[in-house]
């Protein structure tokens, strides 16, 4: 049995850290994840984390020390939010290509101009196609769970991708509730001795990591990305039985998490700490809607979700960002593995703009009266 | 071709099996009598194709050179010379 | 679900009060959640903080805007700041405040309870300096019930380990003993 302590979603996320037991650190500060970087330091400075600390003068060397770290086959851990992930971009493409089993949180937030501090997915969304697994949090508990996961996912033979785990800037980030931490030996044997896998820097046994790859190789590599996100689709539901067996919690199957989408005619789909006001909303106000929480985004869960939208009176998706000129991330996904259902756009909750009960009632409307189709429907905003 | 997870080529130096130069078209020729030893062209050779034998002076590996033709540009006898490769 | 909004002034402790009540309710076996008005604090300027308080695991992930409960940290923002904004028609009002001052204050906080307490001379008798958190806490037990006062005492070692903790714990329980109904 764990212990709760009442803590907040950065807190979450430096505990769980800890109790995987990384080697090697490396972040920079940046609201809303900066206590992450401060509790992990005060961890090694305080010999509770037997881990290199590495201080870094951007995030674009913080990701730089962890793609190297990674790649002399030790566990390493990176965190950041909007701007510091923008400025990761480029080496994102290369910590996935060189197929390194980094994990990385994001607290989620906008993306300036105007400068925003607060919650929406813009920072992460724009990184969906680094080929990065990720992964979104609605709870504290569901921050420090994931991230454990985190590592035995991105490990796993079979995948060998690094995992973004994405939870909400302040809504969770700054929010303390309950959480259970488990005893950290339980854990250690979970996630297990980090053994690298297919590349080990050695000076005593040397290889060539990241080479060219010309037209001749590139598109295979590139391939091999993709069927291990596939793979991915797999292994992602059989760590989360594995972990509930162990420790009792499970989030849907670790890819989709349906909450009363059975009994429902109107299914929501979101992501984030939005799903928990959804299911309150379900409770306490409409039984008659169901949500489909999709935590993992990369790889995308979509027959899955059709399977359970296919039918319904209606469906509509909540986006914390867009695709501007085109239609937004989530409701794109959804369409393209369910081309025949009609499903509305909802955009809410941009930079923190808060998504209230009657914001959520008004999703529902929007989805009742099939409008969102091929356009999407701004909550709550005032232009 | 084997294609690695993450393109990880385990062996080192594998590189060396990619012989350059055949993508040679003009061939360094160099005269060993005009040769003044002074280690210009050894210097500048981009790929490391030039070295000092003790017994034959200054020798260039034809498996590699592309035949950039620098060498020649830089020797201050032009004891190189830049010599058509025929087929 | 109880929910409660904090008002102070930035360096008051106001979000320091809604993480002790939050750490009190689960020490009570209570769920709980507590969050800052999101966004950037000064010192002095006019603060929020929040926190619900349950028999379940919370879900609910938004802003609070019809609170049961309201706390002021500081009497100056009564007036300055619509204190009961949302305040459900039975909601209780513990406002730091010096008997005095009260007949003035009464006439903005309406026909809501309200409870005073002089949290101020309390926490300068205790602490040694004009930090009212754990004080108003303390008297906002009291006066509400939420948690009782052993779970806020607990929750504030916690929070404040060694002599600090210590002496805040008495000006909880001074103001859980002084705090009075208008």
């Amino acid at each position: 049995m764990g212990e709760v302590h009442v803590v907040n979603g950065n807190y979450s996320a430096a505990e769980a850290v800890k109790a995987v037991d990384v080697d090697v650190i490396a972040a920079y500060p940046i609201t809303p994840q900066t206590p992450v970087v401060e509790y992990l330091s005060e961890f090694v400075a305080n010999g509770e984390l037997d881990a290199e600390f590495i201080h870094v003068e951007s995030e674009h060397s913080a990701i730089s020390a962890v793609v190297g770290a990674s790649a002399t086959g030790v566990r390493v851990f990176t965190a950041t939010a909007s701007q510091g992930l923008a400025l990761m971009h480029e080496v994102l493409f290369i910590a996935s290509g060189m197929r390194l089993p980094i994990v990385m949180t994001v607290a989620n937030r906008a993306l300036s101009a105007p400068i925003n501090i607060w919650c929406d997915h813009s920072d992460t969304m724009a990184q969906r196609d680094t080929s990065w697994i990720q992964l979104y949090c609605e709870s504290n508990q569901e921050i420090y769970d994931t991230v454990i996961q985190a590592y035995r996912i991105a490990e796993n033979e079979d995948v060998l991708l690094p995992v973004m785990v994405c939870y909400d800037g302040f809504t969770l980030s700054h929010t303390l509730e309950p959480v259970e931490f488990e005893p950290e030996d339980e854990i250690r044997e979970f996630v297990g001795e980090f053994e690298p896998i297919h590349c080990k820097l050695d000076p005593e046994e040397p290889m060539t990591l990241g080479p060219v790859g010309g037209p001749d190789s590139y598109m295979e590599f590139k391939k091999m990305q993709h069927e291990a996100m596939k793979e991915a689709l797999k292994v992602i539901p059989e760590v989360n039985s594995e972990f509930e067996k162990r420790f009792g919690r499970s989030y849907g199957d670790g890819l989709i998490e349906p909450y009363n989408v059975d009994d429902a005619d109107v299914v929501i789909i979101a992501m984030g700490s939005v799903c928990g006001t959804i299911k309150h909303v379900i409770d306490e106000h409409r039984s008659d809607v169901g949500l489909i929480k999709v935590k993992a985004f990369r790889p995308f869960p979509g027959d899955d979700i059709r399977r359970l939208i296919e039918g319904k009176d209606a469906v509509v998706t909540i986006d914390r960002a867009h695709s501007y000129g085109s239609m937004p991330p989530l409701w794109t996904d959804v369409k393209a593995h369910a081309p025949d259902v009609e499903v509305s756009s909802t955009i809410a909750g941009l930079g923190g703009r808060d998504i209230r009960v009657e914001d959520i009632l008004e999703v529902i409307e929007v989805a009742e009266k099939g409008e969102g189709t091929d356009e999407p429907v701004w909550i709550n905003v005032n232009v | 071709m084997k294609y690695t997870v993450g393109a990880v080529i385990k062996e080192p130096g594998s590189t060396r099996r990619n012989k350059t130069g055949s993508w040679r078209i003009f061939r360094p020729v160099l005269d060993h009598e005009a040769c003044v030893h002074c280690g210009r062209c050894y210097m500048y050779c981009p790929d490391g194709c030039i070295s000092l034998d003790p017994e034959k002076g200054y020798v260039i590996d034809y498996d590699y050179c592309k035949g950039c033709g620098i060498c020649a540009k830089v020797c201050p006898v032009d004891a190189i010379e830049m010599v058509l490769e025929e087929d | 679900m109880i929910e409660v909004r904090i008002h102070g002034r930035g360096g008051q402790g106001a979000v320091t009060a809604a993480e002790i009540l939050a750490i009190a309710a689960k020490e009570d076996g209570k769920y709980s959640q507590a969050f800052p008005f999101f966004g950037v604090e000064r010192r002095g300027a006019p603060v929020q903080a929040f926190a619900r308080i349950s028999d379940h695991f919370i879900r609910v992930r938004c802003q609070i805007y019809e609170p049961d409960h309201v706390v002021v940290l500081d009497p100056s923002l009564v007036g300055t700041v619509n204190v009961v904004k949302g305040l459900k028609e039975d909601g209780v009002v513990v406002v730091n405040a010096r008997e005095e001052e009260m007949n003035h204050l009464s006439e903005e906080l309406g026909d809501y309870d309200v409870y005073y307490v002089d949290a101020t001379s309390i926490a300068l008798d205790e602490l040694g300096v004009p930090i009212v958190n754990t004080a108003m806490v303390g008297a906002y037990v009291r006066a509400t019930g939420t948690v009782s006062l052993d779970a806020v005492k607990d929750a504030i070692r916690m929070r404040f380990p060694g002599e600090i903790g210590e002496k805040n714990v008495s000006a909880a329980e001074r103001a859980y003993e002084e705090v009075k109904e208008l």
